[in-house]
C-alpha cells in the first residue's frame, strides 16, 4: 500500500515499500501475496489450507464485523487492519480498544479506509500502529496529526492510566 | 468553583493552537468542508442561518465573575454586544466571523474556558443543577463529580464518534432541577447507610423527534465506579448504536430496540471486565477536585435580617420577587437569587447584553462571592447572597431589566433561537414568545396562576424543550408555512413527564388566544392552590380540548 504511515521507535516514519496489497472485493482473482482480505474470504481460505502455524495474509475487518470471531485466529496472523468506512464512523476506535486490551492482540494493526490527518492521534492512542492515509492526502501532510496533544485526562490503549493516577 | 491547574490550562491552549490550524487548513482548501465540520462542530461553532454561531462550554453552568466579564468582552469585540445562554447551561454568540474564532477561543483560554464538545457527536457538556453547593434541599454537592466526567470525556480518543451526541447530567437535590431523565446519562447522587457515596444511574432519556424518559439501569453504584460504568454504557453504544439514520441514532433508540434488561446486560458484562482496573476513582482523586469547591466564608447570620424583614414589609413588589426570586439556601441568612432574563416581550429569553453580563459580574462580586450560575431555564444565578442584601440587588438588577418577578411562572418561557436564527428550524420561536409575554404581562394574574412552565422549540430537535413544558409549543412547517403544535402536562424533575397533543396545529396568530384559553381553562377548574400540572393531572386533556377547539371551529379545521 501507498501514502503509509508507521509507528516506530517513539516516532513515526512514511513508508515506501509496504509489502501489503488490500483486497476489497469478496470474490474475484487474488493478486500475489501478501494481502490483506476480507474477512469472510479470509477465513474461507484459512478453512481450506491445512496450514496450523501461520498465515501468510492479513485480514481486515469492516466495523460490522465480529471482532471477537479472530480470537482463536491471533497467533496465525501477521497483520490485522480496521476500517474506517467514514471518519466519521468512530466503531473503529472502540474495536481497536478491544482487540489491543481485551483480545491481546499485539501485532501490527492498521487503520484503513477515510483515515485522515486530524483523526490520526485518536487512532493511535487507541492501539493502531499504522495508518494507511486516504490515497488523495499527503501522508507527509498527516504525519503532522499523530502526535496530537499532550494532556490526556483519561485513559487510552497506550495509557491505560487516568491522568489522575499519572499526577 | 474549580481551578485550572497546568494540565488544564495546557490542553486547552493546545486545543486553541490546534483549532488555529484546522481553520487555516479549511480556507486554504486543504479540509474539504466534509472534513472540517465534525471538528469545528466539536469546538462549538455551528453554521447558521446568518453567521457562524459559536458555542462556549459553562462546565454545570458555573461561572466567575471574571469569566463573565469576558464573555461580555467577546459579545461586544466580536458578536453584536450580546450572547444567548442555553438549557444546557452553555453561551451562543449568533454572529461570529470565521477567521476569529481562534482568537476568541485564545480569550477564553485566558480565563480557563473553551468551546470543546458542546457540539458534535460526542459527549457533550456535563450539567448539573444551577443550585449545585448550596441548595437548602441538596443530599450531597455533585459538582466534584461532575467536575471528573468532564475531564474524563474532554477529548477521550475512544469517544469522539460516536453515533449521536452524547448528554449527561448529575442532580442531588431532593427536586430534580437538572433534568436528568432527559438525558442519555442521567445521574442521581445520594448517600447510602454508611454515607457512602452512590449513583442511580438512568439512561436513555432525550427528547429531539422521539422523546423517552430514561430508565434506571443501576440503583446503587458506588461512586469509585462512575468512570468505568460510563465507559461501558459508552463502548456499548458506540459499536451498536445505530449509524444509519441519524434521527435514531441516539442511545435512546438502542435501549428501546435491546429492552431496558438487554441493554444493562450488555454494559454489566463490559464493565465487569474494567470496573476494578485504573479508571476506578480514587478517593485522592475525588478530595483534590472537591478541595477547589470550597465552602466559602459566610457570614454568620447577623441581626441584619431583622432589616430584611422590614424592607419586605415597605416593599410590596420587592416582596413578591423574593418570593418568586429566591431559592433556599443550606446557610441560614443566604438565599440564592435568580435573575430573570424574560423581562417582556422585547428581549429573547436567556439573551444578556455585554453591560448585562458586566453588570451581574459586578454583583456577584459586591453580594457573593464571585460565583455566577446558569440555569436550565436560561436565567442567571447568584449563589450566595444575604438576605439583607436583597433589597439592594433587587434594586440594581431592576435598573438592568434582570429584576422581573417571573422566575417559575408563566412567561418564564425556555425558548432556543428558533427560525429566526437556526437553520435547523421549521419555525420562529421568538415572535412568538414575545407575542405570549405580551398577553401576560399583568405580573398579579401570574403570580395567581403560580408554577407554570412554557417551553418552545422551533422544530422537533427539540431545543426548547418543549415535551416537559407543562404547555409545549412545537414549531412546525406545513407547505412553507410556519404552524405550532401545543402539547400539555409535560413536566421536568423527578415527576417527568411528556406532554400530550392536544389537537390540530395553530398558526402563529392564534397562539396568545390559544394559550389564554388554556389557562382560562384551568383557572376554572383549578382547586384552591393548585398549580397547572396538579390541575392537569386531575381533568386530563379532555376539558383543554373542549375549550381550545370549540365545536364550530372543529368544522372548519
Amino acid at each position: 500500500m501507498n501514502n503509509l504511515l508507521m509507528l516506530c521507535e517513539g516516532g513515526a516514519r512514511h513508508v515506501l515499500d509496504d509489502q501489503w496489497t488490500l483486497i476489497r472485493d469478496i470474490e474475484g482473482e487474488l493478486p500475489a501475496g501478501p494481502l490483506i482480505l476480507p474477512l469472510a474470504r479470509w477465513r474461507q481460505i484459512q478453512e481450506k489450507d491445512t496450514l496450523q502455524d501461520i498465515s501468510v495474509d492479513g485480514v481486515w475487518l469492516g466495523p460490522d464485523d465480529d471482532l471477537e470471531s479472530l480470537e482463536m485466529w491471533l497467533d496465525v496472523l501477521p497483520l490485522i487492519a480496521l476500517d474506517f468506512p467514514s471518519f466519521r464512523d468512530g466503531r473503529g476506535y472502540s474495536q481497536a480498544y478491544l482487540l489491543r486490551t481485551r483480545l491481546g492482540w499485539e501485532g501490527e494493526l492498521r487503520a484503513i479506509g477515510d483515515v485522515l490527518r486530524d483523526q490520526l492521534s485518536h487512532m493511535r492512542q487507541c492501539g493502531f500502529t499504522s495508518f494507511a492515509v486516504r490515497e488523495d492526502k499527503s501522508s507527509e501532510d498527516a504525519l503532522k496529526g499523530l502526535a496530537g496533544m499532550s494532556v490526556l485526562y483519561g485513559r487510552s490503549v497506550i495509557e491505560p492510566r487516568p491522568l489522575f493516577r499519572r499526577r | 468553583m474549580y481551578q485550572y491547574d497546568d494540565y488544564d490550562r495546557a490542553l486547552v491552549l493546545e486545543r486553541v493552537e490546534q483549532f488555529r490550524d484546522q481553520v487555516e487548513r479549511y480556507q486554504a482548501g486543504e479540509l474539504s468542508e466534509d472534513e472540517f465540520l465534525p471538528l469545528r462542530l466539536q469546538n462549538g461553532l455551528y453554521m447558521q442561518k446568518h453567521a457562524y454561531m459559536l458555542r462556549v462550554a459553562i462546565p454545570y453552568g458555573t461561572l466567575s465573575a471574571r469569566q463573565l466579564r469576558t464573555l461580555a468582552r467577546i459579545a461586544r469585540d466580536y458578536d453584536r454586544g450580546y450572547g444567548h445562554f442555553t438549557t444546557r447551561q452553555n453561551l451562543q454568540y449568533n454572529w461570529i466571523e470565521l477567521h476569529q474564532v481562534p482568537e476568541i477561543l485564545q480569550h477564553l483560554a485566558e480565563v480557563d474556558m473553551h468551546a470543546i464538545q458542546t457540539s458534535g457527536n460526542c459527549v457533550r457538556n456535563i450539567t448539573t443543577e444551577a443550585f449545585a453547593g448550596v441548595a437548602a434541599d441538596e443530599l450531597m454537592d455533585p459538582r466534584p463529580l461532575a467536575e471528573i466526567l468532564r475531564q474524563w470525556s474532554t477529548i477521550n480518543p475512544e469517544f469522539l464518534y460516536l453515533p449521536r451526541k452524547f448528554k449527561i447530567a448529575i442532580c442531588s437535590a431532593k427536586q430534580d432541577r437538572a433534568a436528568i431523565m432527559m438525558h442519555d446519562i442521567g445521574l442521581y447522587l445520594y448517600a447510602d447507610e454508611a454515607g457512602h457515596m452512590r449513583l442511580r444511574v438512568m439512561v436513555g432519556g432525550g427528547l429531539g423527534r422521539t422523546p423517552i424518559l430514561s430508565q434506571q439501569i443501576r440503583e446503587d453504584l458506588p461512586w469509585e465506579h462512575l468512570l468505568s460504568y460510563v465507559e461501558a454504557v459508552l463502548r456499548v453504544y458506540n459499536r451498536h448504536g445505530r449509524r444509519d439514520n441519524k434521527y435514531k441514532a441516539r442511545i435512546k433508540i438502542l435501549v428501546k430496540s435491546l429492552g431496558i434488561e438487554a441493554f444493562a446486560a450488555e454494559v454489566e458484562q463490559e464493565w465487569q471486565q474494567i470496573k476494578d482496573g485504573p479508571a476506578q476513582l480514587t478517593e485522592v482523586e475525588y478530595q483534590r477536585v472537591a478541595r477547589a469547591f470550597v465552602v466559602p466564608a459566610y457570614q454568620s447570620r447577623s441581626d441584619t435580617e431583622l432589616s430584611f424583614g422590614s424592607d419586605l414589609m415597605a416593599f410590596p413588589d420587592f416582596a413578591r420577587w423574593v418570593s418568586r426570586n429566591t431559592q433556599a439556601h443550606k446557610v441560614p441568612g443566604y438565599v440564592s437569587v435568580v435573575l430573570s432574563t424574560k423581562p417582556g416581550a422585547d428581549t429573547p429569553p436567556g439573551d444578556l447584553t455585554a453591560v448585562q453580563m458586566e453588570a451581574v459580574a459586578d454583583w456577584s462580586e459586591l453580594f457573593g462571592f464571585g460565583e455566577i450560575r446558569i440555569s436550565h431555564e436560561q436565567n442567571l444565578i447568584l449563589p450566595d447572597v444575604r438576605k439583607s442584601d436583597l433589597l439592594a440587588l433587587w434594586t440594581l438588577a431592576c435598573e438592568q431589566g434582570l429584576g422581573v418577578a417571573n422566575a417559575g411562572l408563566l412567561t418564564d418561557i425556555i425558548a432556543c433561537p428558533g427560525g429566526d436564527f437556526c437553520a435547523l428550524a421549521n419555525a420562529r420561536s421568538l415572535p412568538i414568545t414575545a407575542a405570549i409575554q405580551a398577553r401576560f404581562n399583568n405580573l398579579d394574574f401570574l403570580h395567581d396562576l403560580g408554577d407554570f412552565s412554557l417551553n418552545i422549540s422551533g422544530c422537533m430537535n427539540a431545543c426548547g424543550h418543549h415535551h416537559i413544558g407543562n404547555i409545549g409549543i412545537l414549531g412546525v412547517d406545513k407547505n412553507g408555512m410556519e404552524w405550532y403544535q401545543i402539547t400539555l402536562g409535560g413536566a421536568q424533575g423527578k415527576a417527568a413527564a411528556l406532554g400530550k397533543v392536544i389537537g390540530p396545529s395553530f398558526s402563529a396568530e392564534q397562539i396568545p388566544d390559544v394559550i389564554e384559553r388554556i389557562v382560562d381553562t384551568f383557572v376554572d377548574y383549578r382547586e384552591v392552590d393548585e398549580n397547572f400540572i396538579d390541575t392537569f393531572s386531575r381533568i386530563g386533556i379532555e376539558p383543554f380540548k373542549e375549550r381550545v377547539y370549540p365545536k364550530h371551529a372543529e368544522a372548519v379545521a
